[in-house]
């Protein structure tokens, strides 16, 4: 049974939460203990109805101050499908948050509340769910129970939202009416929206094609642990232990080990400790070569005819999460498929304005939560695609060497 | 072949990307071991990633000294199965040393001063990260936190600050004195543990199946009669067939009801469950953040 992963996305109190709560009550995922805990907190807290937002808002200070404040994910599967879902948090302080939530989704659900309309958070979402490479967007235009169900606002928002997202590449937007609180449209067909004709949303859910997010061409096999067992019986063996993140590697192929340049053939393929004669993404895997070359963790073995980029100076797209401006000259240590290097940043090309997607050529200022285009040069070379063409080999995240803590996300361009 | 991987593949080969991940970013990482399916389940997932390498961690137990004693045979017969050493630290240590008070009378557990145990051992062998069996679906806390999840020097989690968790790169950099817990099965449901322990033929303590056991209900859940467990004058102790659904110190797992003696049947059983695993968790039931706030404290 194949498996979606979405994430939910938009401004703080549209209602994602809650429609999360709805969609695993309405497909029965609740198990009774949870629902009785649940009911019992809400009656505690004189909710006069069961807040279904509480099933994922599990932290003390998500119950006490109403709010979503890190992913949640959640399990469920219907006849159709598996899926693993992750509610992000709306509050535009939390944004890395949401970004941890929506890095390995392939579908995200903007909840838009319909009072409100699109708001400046609803855009920013919508532009990293597009920057992170995700194809599918269900814009939830929500609380259609305090709107008396009415088909002009629905088809208002529709509009903005579309004037908005035009500017974006996302090749599958589509819109649902509906109410989470009431479970409009959720997996229960409104009776109250007849004027809409299409897919409630667990519809939509199960039957989206995804393609597969992996590079199938071009081989790529970052080295993440050197496997020489201090045994008798496998006294020459040495395995390259790693996930595959491209490509497909086969039995007696030609390969070549980056940065070193040194050319081998493989000997024996393992998928986790059984021979195969194969392996492809997202298989974890160990290859044994068949000459001795110094190889460490780090290198990337490759085939001649289909290399990677390998270079000192990159462009990335980043998103910058922490108070501390980003500065002209400050040094990272940079995370990239199972490298770590030092980096420093040379140039901020533009700030990306995220009401009107606009580039600003003239403002260097990245602060807490901003988007830019940035250039690094790094201590050593990167071996690298841009991350449209392979998510695994072109993406980065920058550390603070100071704290330690993750600053910010990287997409190579 | 086509390019088919199933859903425990896929699962799989997450987990032993994490866990080969652990081995190269840490220095002295350990695998928190207590007997239970989910620890046994990453301790063969280990043997994997290294195969034909030993592991080159040790598994840790801490040992509560309440224990049902099928789990301690058992502890040490995986430790010499799967070739890897084994470190127990010890509850009664910490309470002689005068480290953590005891709780007495009814309803007392040591699964709180766990943690007190487990922060000892760590800063006793300087370990760095702890691999751990939690799974997200187990309990809304759990549902929150990420694969590499941050400890500071007093093996405290901070839930409201976690390090953002960007694509499969994982960020294991710490100050000395910092440690890190890890979890690669964070992504499988109860369902997906039992459907690769069947797959792959995982030998589990026998009190997961069938047997016949003295066990008296209290708030709902079925608990051993034990020394360890004392009784209320007005509960009574009778003699039922059950198994455990999880497995943790006597004083707080309770026993279901069941006459499941396979991993077939087990499965069935599962799927029909209306109840979490968690509901037959003493511990789980002090108050509606209980999991959260043990966790904060260092518990894992
Ligand atoms: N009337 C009505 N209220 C709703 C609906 N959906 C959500 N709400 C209410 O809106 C408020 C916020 O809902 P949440 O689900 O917590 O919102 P959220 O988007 O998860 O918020 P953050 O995670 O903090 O960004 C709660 O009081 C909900 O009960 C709806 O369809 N109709
Ligand atoms: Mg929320």
């Amino acid at each position: 049974m194949d498996l979606l992963r979405f994430v939910t996305a938009g401004s703080v109190d549209d209602g994602k939460s809650t429609l999360i709560g709805r969609l695993l009550f309405d497909t029965k995922t609740i198990f009774k203990d949870q629902l009785e805990a649940v009911e019992h907190t809400s009656k505690v807290r004189g909710e006069d109805f069961v807040n279904l937002a509480l099933l994922t808002d599990g932290l003390r200070s998500e119950r006490e101050q109403g709010i979503t404040i890190d992913v949640a994910y959640r399990y469920f599967a219907t006849p159709k499908r598996k899926f693993i879902l992750a509610d992000s948090p709306g509050h535009v302080q939390y944004t890395r948050n949401m970004i941890t939530g929506a890095s390995n989704a392939s579908l995200s659900l903007i909840l838009v509340d319909a009072r409100n309309g699109v708001l400046e958070q609803t855009r920013r979402h919508t532009f990293i769910s597009a920057l992170l490479g995700i194809k599918h967007l269900i814009v939830c235009i929500n609380k259609m129970d305090l709107v008396d169900f009415n088909q002009d606002i629905y088809q208002k928002i529709k509009e903005d939202y579309r004037a908005f997202s035009s500017k974006i590449d996302v090749p599958d937007i589509r819109f649902i009416p509906l109410s989470a609180k009431e479970g409009d449209n959720v997996v229960r067909r409104s009776e109250k929206m007849d004027w809409y004709q299409g897919p409630t949303l667990l519809y939509a859910l199960e039957n989206t094609y995804v393609e597969s997010d992996y590079e199938r061409v071009n081989c790529r096999f970052p080295v993440q642990y050197v496997l020489r067992p201090m045994k008798e019986a496998f006294h020459d063996y040495r395995g390259y232990a790693g996930r595959v993140a491209g490509g497909i590697f086969k039995k007696g192929d030609e390969v070549v080990v980056l940065p070193s340049g040194f050319k081998s053939r493989i000997k024996s393929i393992e998928n986790v400790g059984k021979e195969v004669d194969q392996v492809f993404p997202p298989m974890s895997a160990s290859i044994q070569l068949e000459n001795d070359i110094d190889i460490s963790r780090g290198d990337m073995i490759v085939k001649e005819f289909s290399q990677p980029n390998m270079n000192q100076d990159i462009d990335i797209m980043l998103c910058w999460f922490t108070e501390t401006p980003l500065a002209i000259g400050s040094k990272f240590i940079i995370k990239h498929t199972t490298r770590e290097v030092k980096a420093i940043l040379k140039d901020v090309r533009y700030k990306v304005d995220i009401n009107t997607l606009h580039r600003i050529q003239d403002d260097k200022h990245i602060g807490l939560n901003d988007i830019g285009r940035v250039h690094l040069r790094t201590s050593s070379p990167l071996i690298f695609d841009t991350y449209k063409k392979n998510k695994i080999t072109g993406s980065v995240i920058l550390i603070d060497e100071k704290n330690n803590y993750t600053v910010a996300a990287g997409m190579i361009l | 072949m086509a390019y088919t991987f199933s859903h425990l593949d896929h699962l799989e080969s997450e987990a032993i990307f994490v866990i080969r991940e652990v081995a190269a970013q840490f220095q002295k990482p350990m695998l928190l071991f207590s007997g239970g399916k989910d620890s046994m389940l990453i301790l063969h997932l280990a043997w994997k990633a290294f195969y034909p390498a030993r592991i080159p961690f040790p598994i840790v137990h801490v040992d509560t000294g309440h224990n049902f004693e099928e789990t301690i045979e058992y502890r040490n017969r995986m430790a010499d199965k799967y070739e890897v050493n084994l470190v127990v630290g010890y509850v009664q240590d910490s309470i002689d040393s005068g480290k953590v008070e005891e709780e007495t009378g009814i309803n007392s557990s040591r699964n709180w001063l766990q943690s007190v145990t487990l922060l000892d051992t760590i800063e006793e062998h300087k370990f760095d990260c702890a691999l751990g069996g939690g799974r997200r679906d187990e309990e809304k806390a759990r549902a929150k936190e990420r694969f590499f999840s941050h400890r500071n020097e007093f093996g405290e989690w901070d839930p409201k600050n976690q390090r953002p968790e960007l694509w499969n790169l994982f960020n294991g950099r710490k100050n000395y004195g910092e440690h890190f817990r890890v979890f690669p099965i964070s992504n499988w449901t109860e369902m997906d543990v039992w459907q690769y322990i069947k797959r792959e033929e995982i030998d589990l303590p026998s009190i997961y199946f069938n047997h016949k056991r003295r066990v008296f209900n209290r708030d709902g859940v079925w608990l051993a009669e034990s020394p360890f467990n004392p009784m209320k004058p007005t509960e009574v102790a009778v003699e039922k067939e059950v198994r455990f659904r999880t497995i943790g110190d006597i004083s707080c797992t309770g026993a279901i009801e069941s006459k499941v003696n396979n991993i077939d049947d087990i499965i069935a059983e599962v799927a029909s469950f209306r109840v979490t695993e968690r509901a037959g968790r003493h511990d789980d039931k002090r108050s509606d953040t209980s999991m959260e706030d043990r966790k904060k404290e260092g518990y894992f």
